[in-house]
Parts: C-alpha cells; sequence; structure tokens
C-alpha cells in the first residue's frame, strides 16, 4: 500500500532532514498499518510472511490486550532488510507520524552502518517468507503437532548460538590445519653455531614444545576439539536428526543469528534513533503548534522506571554525553589526570568534534563496548544509575549500591551474552558413551533450576542419548543428567 | 490483509485451554492461585506457556535502575524487571495471565470432570420480571427524560433553524426536542438454586481441613452457578449447636468443642422450610466435616433428619468427609449404611488435597 500523499510529504520531508544530517540509509518503505494489523506484524516480530507458530498468537494476544487496555501502544517499527521497511500506525496524529519517520531514519542508518548488521541477511523480509514456506511444506507432510513440538523445543535451545562466530573465524580452515599437521616435530629456534643449542633452545623449552604438540594431538582425538558456544550448530553437525528435523533446526538457528545482533545494540539503536528523532524535530520538523504533543510523547519513551533500565534514555544520554565530551575535548591524558574539579568542570577546548565522534561511535561498537568506553563516573553520577538487589531478610528488591564500579559491572554482566548463562558443549562423547556433555561457564549466578531440567530435556530429545551439563549450584560443582526418562544429579569438583 | 495471525491466536488459546486442562489438578490444588478479578472474571496465571530456556536464577542477578533513593531504598513491587529488563534482549519473567470467566472455567471443569449437566427439576416454571431499557422515546415521565438527548436535539434543530448563535451558545428545548428513556418488562423464566454449605467447625478440624472445604466449595460453586440463573448460598458452621453465618466467618472461624452433627441438619431443614419450597427451588445441601460424630443416638437423630426433611426437598445431598488427624471418621460409614442407597447422596471420602478432583466428581457427577 503505497502512502496517502500528505504522510508522503511528511516522509520527504523528514528523509531530506535526515540526508541534511548526514545520515546514510537503505530505501525505506513505510506502510501504514491498522491497530491490529499492527499488533499482528510486531507479534511476528516485524515480518508479516512468518511460518505459523502459536507462540506470536501469544505475543499478538499480549500487544492486542495491552492496547485495548490502553496500557500500551506500539508507535513505530522497523525491520532491518535492504530496502528498509518501517510501519506507521494509522491512527497516529500527523506528529507522532513526523517523530517516527525521524526516529526510523535513525534506526535505518543503524541498521546500515553498525558493524553488528554486517553479517545479517539484508533480504531477510524474502528469507523469512521461504521459512515461512519451507515450514508449511513440513505441516502438510508429516503432520502441524509433530512440527510444532519440533520447533517448540528448538526455540527452547535458540539462545545456545554462538553471538559472535559471524565476525570472528573459530575453526581452522583446511588448509591451516594441514600445515598445522606437518609442523609435527620440535624444531626451536634455529641457531648457527652448534654450541649454542643449548643456550637458544634449553631442554626446558624443548619440552614444552614437545609436550605443546602432544597437547595438541591429544585435542585433536577430543570431540569436539574445542568447546563448541554454537550449541544449535553442534547438533546440526552431529545430532541423529531426521531431515524435517534438520531443516527446521536451521531455520530456527538461522533467525536466532539474524535477531542476535539487534539484542547486541537495543542500547545503542534505540539512543541513536532517539538521538535523531529529537535532533530533527526540534531543530528541523517541529511546527508550533505540535510541540506540545512532541514533547509530551518524546518524554514518555524516555521515562524511567526504578527497576529497569530505558534503553532509549540511556542511549539517547550516553550519545550526547560523547557529544558535549568530544566537542569541549573533555577526553584523552590531559583531561583524566586533571585532578581539579572546578577546572575539570569549566574544561572546554571547543574542539567541536562531537558529531564526527558519535558517527564513528555508532559504526563500531555494541553495547557492551560502548557502555565498557563511555560510561563514565560523571554520567553514572548525572543519570543517578544504581545497582538493585534482593534482600532475602526483607523479602523485597531494594537499592543496593550507588558505586559507580558496582553499577558499571552490574550493567556489563547484564549485557554480556545477553545477560544469559555461557553453555557450550565439551563432548560429544562423554564417557566414551556417546553421551554429550554441556558446560556452563559459571561467573556467579546459578541457573534456574527448573528451567535447566527441561531444556536439558529438549536438548536430549535432539542428541537421542543421554545428555549432562555440567554447571554450580550454591558454588558447588554439579552434573546434570537426563538420559530420555529420569533426571539425575551428581557432585563433582570443578 | 486478513489478519493470519488469527489462527496462531487461536492456537495459543487451544494450547492454554489445553494447559489448564491437563494442569487442572494444579490449579484444584492451589486454591490461592485462582483469584476472583471483578465481577465475575478470575485470573488465571499460566507459566507453563513460556519456552524454557537456560536462563539465570533471578534473585542472585538484580540489576541496574535508574532514579533517587538512599541506598536500601525498597523499589515498588511492579517496578523491578529482573533480568536484563529493556536492555538487552531479556523477556524478563513473565507470567501470563488468561482472564478467563467463570462461565468458561465451569466449561472448562465440565469438560474435564466429564461432568453432566444438571437438569433442573419441577416443571413449575417461575417467571421473573425485570424493567429493561430498550429506547428513547418522545413520551414519558419527567424523571426518564434523557437530557444528553434532549439536549442534542434542541441543538439540532437550533442549527438547522438559524437560531444558534456560536458566541451565546444558549440552547432552549422545547417540549418536542424532549427526549425520553423507554422501557419494556420483560418475563425471564427462572431456575433457582441454593446451596446450604454446611461445616463442621469442631476443634478436630484444622486449617488444612478446612483450606480442602474452601477449595472444594470454590468448584462447586463455580459449576453449579454455571448451571442455575440465580444461585444462592447459605452458610451454616456447627460443633455441639449449628449457627448460620455469612461467607467470610464460614471460612475462618475456628471453634472447638463437641460435635453434634444433627443441629446442622435441623438448621439446614429450618431453613429450607422458611425460605426455600421444594417445588420451586433446586436445593443442594453440602455438608463437611471430619466424621467424628458425639454419640450413635446422634448419628441416628441425623440419619432421621435427612430421611424425612432434608432429602425429600433436596436435589442432591452431599457429604464429605475430611481426613483428620483425630477422629475416627465413623460418621460416612454410618451414613452409607443408612442413605447410602438413595439416589439423591453423594458420599465422598476427601483425604488430601489430592482427591479433591476425585471427591467433586463423586459430588456433581450424576447431573443432580
Amino acid at each position: 500500500m503505497s502512502l496517502p500523499p500528505r504522510l508522503n510529504d511528511i516522509k520527504h520531508e523528514v528523509e531530506g532532514y535526515a540526508r541534511e544530517f548526514g545520515l546514510d540509509f537503505f530505501e525505506t518503505i513505510f506502510e501504514v498499518l491498522s491497530y491490529d494489523e499492527m499488533n499482528m506484524v510486531a507479534a511476528y516480530g516485524g515480518f508479516p510472511s512468518r511460518y505459523p507458530h502459536w507462540r506470536f498468537g501469544m505475543e499478538y494476544e499480549q500487544l492486542a490486550k495491552g492496547y485495548e487496555y490502553g496500557l500500551s501502544k506500539i508507535y513505530e517499527m522497523v525491520i532491518n532488510n535492504d530496502p528498509c521497511y518501517a510501519y506507521l500506525m494509522e491512527a497516529n496524529a500527523e506528529v507522532d507520524q513526523k517523530l517516527v519517520m525521524a526516529h526510523v531514519y535513525g534506526h535505518c542508518d543503524f541498521f546500515k552502518n553498525n558493524f553488528s548488521f554486517e553479517k545479517t541477511h539484508r533480504k531477510m523480509m524474502d528469507e523469512m517468507a521461504n521459512h515461512a514456506t519451507r515450514v508449511r511444506r513440513w505441516i502438510d507432510r508429516i503432520g502441524l503437532d509433530l512440527v510444532e513440538d519440533f520447533i517448540d523445543r528448538g526455540l527452547s535451545l535458540e539462545n545456545l548460538i554462538d553471538y559472535f562466530s559471524p565476525y570472528i573465524q573459530r575453526r581452522p580452515t583446511p588448509k591451516q590445519e594441514a600445515e598445522e599437521q606437518q609442523e609435527q616435530q620440535v624444531h626451536g629456534f634455529k641457531v648457527e653455531r652448534e654450541y649454542m643449542q643449548g643456550f637458544v633452545n634449553p631442554k626446558e623449552y624443548l619440552e614444552a614444545q614437545r609436550k605443546k604438540i602432544e597437547d595438541e594431538k591429544a585435542r585433536a582425538k577430543r570431540f569436539p576439539e574445542r568447546p563448541e558456544r554454537d550449541v544449535l550448530l553442534f547438533l546440526l553437525e552431529h545430532a541423529p536428526l531426521e531431515r524435517w528435523e534438520f531443516d527446521l533446526l536451521s531455520i530456527i538457528r538461522e533467525e536466532a543469528y539474524y535477531f542476535a545482533p539487534q539484542g547486541q545494540t537495543k542500547i545503542m539503536n534505540e539512543g541513536w534513533a532517539s538521538y535523531w528523532h529529537s535532533t530533527i524535530m526540534t531543530q528541523r520538523a517541529l511546527r508550533d503548534s505540535e510541540i506540545i504533543d512532541y514533547a509530551d510523547h518524546h518524554s514518555g519513551t524516555l521515562g524511567t522506571r526504578p527497576g529497569s533500565v530505558n534503553p532509549y534514555k540511556l542511549g539517547i544520554e550516553l550519545f550526547r554525553h560523547i557529544e558535549d565530551r568530544w566537542n569541549k575535548g573533555r577526553f584523552g591524558k590531559e583531561f583524566d589526570e586533571c585532578d581539579d574539579l572546578r577546572e575539570r568542570r569549566a574544561w572546554d577546548r571547543k574542539l567541536g568534534l562531537g558529531r564526527q565522534k558519535i558517527f564513528e561511535v555508532r559504526r563500531h561498537y555494541n553495547d557492551v563496548t560502548f557502555i565498557d568506553e563511555f560510561l563514565t563516573m560523571d554520567f553514572a553520577l548525572e543519570q543517578k544509575l544504581f545497582v538493585y538487589g534482593f534482600n532475602e531478610k526483607r523479602n523485597v528488591w531494594e537499592i543496593a549500591d550507588r558505586e559507580f564500579k558496582a553499577v558499571k559491572e552490574k550493567l556489563l554482566h547484564q549485557l554480556t551474552n545477553f545477560g544469559q548463562p555461557i553453555i557450550e558443549v565439551v563432548d560429544g562423547n562423554f564417557e566414551n558413551r556417546a553421551e554429550l556433555c554441556l558446560a556452563h561457564k559459571h561467573d556467579g549466578t546459578d541457573l534456574k533450576m527448573d528451567y535447566a531440567h527441561d531444556t536439558l530435556r529438549n536438548v536430549q530429545t535432539m542428541w537421542k542419548r543421554p545428555v549432562n551439563l555440567i554447571t554450580k549450584v550454591d558454588g558447588k560443582g554439579v552434573i546434570l543428567r537426563f538420559d530420555g526418562k529420569d533426571h539425575s544429579e551428581k557432585k563433582i569438583d570443578l | 490483509m486478513s489478519l493470519k495471525i488469527k489462527q496462531d491466536h487461536n492456537r495459543f488459546k487451544q494450547i492454554v485451554r489445553g494447559r489448564i486442562k491437563s494442569n487442572l489438578r494444579k490449579y484444584l490444588q492451589k486454591g490461592e492461585m485462582i483469584g476472583k478479578k471483578g465481577k465475575d472474571m478470575i485470573s488465571i496465571p499460566v507459566p507453563t506457556i513460556d519456552i524454557p530456556h537456560f536462563r539465570f536464577g533471578h534473585k542472585q542477578q538484580g540489576g541496574v535502575g535508574q532514579g533517587d533513593g538512599e541506598v536500601g531504598t525498597v523499589l515498588a513491587p511492579g517496578n523491578v524487571q529482573p533480568g536484563p529488563g529493556q536492555a538487552g534482549e531479556g523477556e524478563g519473567e513473565h507470567q501470563l495471565e488468561m482472564d478467563i470467566s467463570l462461565e468458561e472455567l465451569a466449561a472448562i471443569l465440565g469438560e474435564e470432570l466429564a461432568l453432566p449437566r444438571i437438569q433442573p427439576k419441577g416443571k413449575e416454571r417461575i417467571f421473573t420480571q425485570r424493567i429493561k431499557y430498550t429506547g428513547i422515546n418522545t413520551t414519558g415521565p419527567e424523571s426518564l427524560r434523557h437530557f444528553k438527548r434532549t439536549y442534542k436535539q434542541a441543538l439540532r434543530r437550533q442549527i438547522a433553524s438559524g437560531s444558534y448563535n456560536a458566541d451565546a451558545p444558549v440552547i432552549i428545548p422545547t417540549r418536542e426536542d424532549r427526549r425520553y428513556r423507554s422501557w419494556k418488562l420483560e418475563n425471564l423464566p427462572q431456575s433457582n438454586a441454593v446451596i446450604i454449605y454446611m461445616m463442621d467447625v469442631s476443634g478436630s478440624m484444622g486449617d488444612e481441613q478446612k483450606e480442602i472445604v474452601r477449595i472444594e466449595s470454590f468448584w462447586i460453586d463455580t459449576w453449579l452457578r454455571s448451571q442455575y440463573k440465580g444461585l444462592e448460598c447459605r452458610y451454616v458452621i456447627h460443633d455441639a449447636v449449628a449457627r448460620e453465618v455469612d461467607r467470610e466467618t464460614f471460612f475462618h472461624t475456628r471453634e472447638s468443642g463437641g460435635t453434634m452433627i444433627s443441629s446442622a441438619y435441623k438448621l439446614c431443614r429450618d431453613i429450607i422450610k422458611a425460605d426455600y419450597p421444594s417445588s420451586a427451588w433446586n436445593i443442594y445441601p453440602f455438608h463437611f466435616s471430619d466424621g467424628d460424630n458425639w454419640s450413635a443416638d446422634d448419628t441416628r437423630v441425623c440419619v432421621e433428619l435427612l430421611k424425612n426433611d432434608v432429602l425429600p426437598a433436596s436435589n442432591l445431598f452431599s457429604y464429605g468427609q475430611v481426613e483428620s488427624p483425630y477422629g475416627s471418621g465413623q460418621f460416612i460409614k454410618d451414613l452409607r449404611e443408612a442413605v447410602g442407597e438413595a439416589e439423591n447422596v453423594a458420599l465422598s471420602e476427601i483425604a488430601d488435597k489430592d482427591a479433591i478432583y476425585q471427591s467433586i466428581k463423586d459430588f456433581l457427577g450424576r447431573g443432580k
């Protein structure tokens, strides 16, 4: 459906401003949807042509109820695709549409330029439709119940992927492997004169080298050779899956990888889009009569609640903070070492590098590195950030700490691996019985046990043989095991 | 674009219903999970719909928040979104609450327990008259004048005739502008039912026993309510003497003392006689006790009362015997002997919360 003329005019106007500010985006297609179409598309994660599954119905129910009772309303939705698709709510006022468009161009620029999205499928709209066709075909062939049941189990494992694997090379290529194979003998450094041998390559060193090679060999016998964080890939490659199961699982894995960068850059992405809608609106697009509505809705999106961090708010404030710092030259050795509070406050080198810097930041960072590098003590104080925790004695959630270090650590911990436990395959032939062994890299927080049991059960249905999970409970090592019938637990030393 | 989500939505609803069905026992056991909300909606949390993942246990985790407050300030419960909250992927821990109406719940209950629909007894139908406002009329009593409609009509007339002045917007309705609500009398066929709950509150009935009674009566209530339009409830508690109480007291009193069941049956008989002629009412006495009656003599009196007065008047007399650490539990055996053959008597032993399920079936499974 093409845009009505009035909206089309607004689109051209806003797009012009966006380009003027230097935003760089794919062609953006806006669609106008009624509220229930909007809820539907949102329930499908933005893709109207997704495969059938009840959880989309569940999402829809929640969104629809939220809308009907006036609790929540979706203003905007935008899809990382080339061309970019964005949805407008039919019933929104003109000023809202303007705001949404400005916001959308921020997202589109981010999708196109941030490194995290570099490897995502830019024709995902089509790909999702293909997935839907594949799923439907399997439903026709083997029945809805089997397919749905398998998808349920697959989704339970969808977070067990290797979020960074698109950007780095984890496994050696066959060529590298062949080279490694040749280097079996211990050479030591090249020695010109015979009598120097003992000094250049002392015995201990040669010994260590030999050991390294042997370890290397032993490792080669292990399966998998290195712990595999992409559990889904491991299952696809090694579990005895039927063809349809393989197909469905690879669909789930592909979609998980597609959505992952959006999770990894939530704060930045929303912050960036908010920064631009506010800049475009206040400096260009806003008319006098619209200002109150704009201010109302803008503050609505940026509102904070004590018990959570609003990514829009944190993101936009941090971008502004960075812009300000680089405008005034508040960075570098000289500034960092300045102890005089008054001097620091008045610090202004009039560099005017802010805009340039934030464009650079939006290209090269994700949430973790963004927070790690730019969240300063000044910022945390200014934004009144705190850590909260559960007080067992009083049985309430309360503010636990306002120390900068604690806040930053907690925030980073939440963001690392999406605040999810890191789980990897360590052995595909555990105890030489073709059992699967997963290991949880315990970082101080225990797993939610009932969920862990259920998830383990789902892994087992794919692996078919018994599966194990090494983790810690209350500081003690435990192996959870599910053999297809019963759960068991065994203490181990870690 | 037709909404293809409807298909998934229906599927989801089916699953939720399915989940409720397969977990019904669980809900029956946890009476507290069912909160009456509003007039006749209840909300049931359906946490099982959450697809399990490997995730952190939340209480150890905490998170980062933003705002004022000293260390130690308590966060309001609704404010905490454990885990990554909106940052990162985090779905938090969402508990889905499905609101279903009591009617729907009763339907599910009926389906699950294979309960037959109840045939109201008595051919005589009672009709009640009800006033229903059905429309708008140009005549009527002033007390039913519809101000808004009248105003609108006047406004419309004034605009049409050009006598409306936007600067001095005075609206004067004339006789012809007036609008009145009109009504109709409707005859509603009605089948009336009354539940008379009787509970033994003697010293041997502990909190757990009472909890069982409470849960079971909730479900009985729900079911019978779905079967009858007007359902009344009366509550009787007894130890050695019986008295009628309100609902609150019924579930929360703890008395001590001996047990004379006959006192309750006497009161039950009196209530029926006074207020509920059996020709017009479907009567359901439910009695819960731990079955430890004072004496064999009293039991004999009970049986007499039942045979002569209570049973002939009732659709179904139900006796549920809750197991308690004290007491012989003799009463149910005596009843079984004396009136067990009667077709409108249901006897059930409830050992623990798990047995509620079966017991409801015992009571309501006959379609009486």
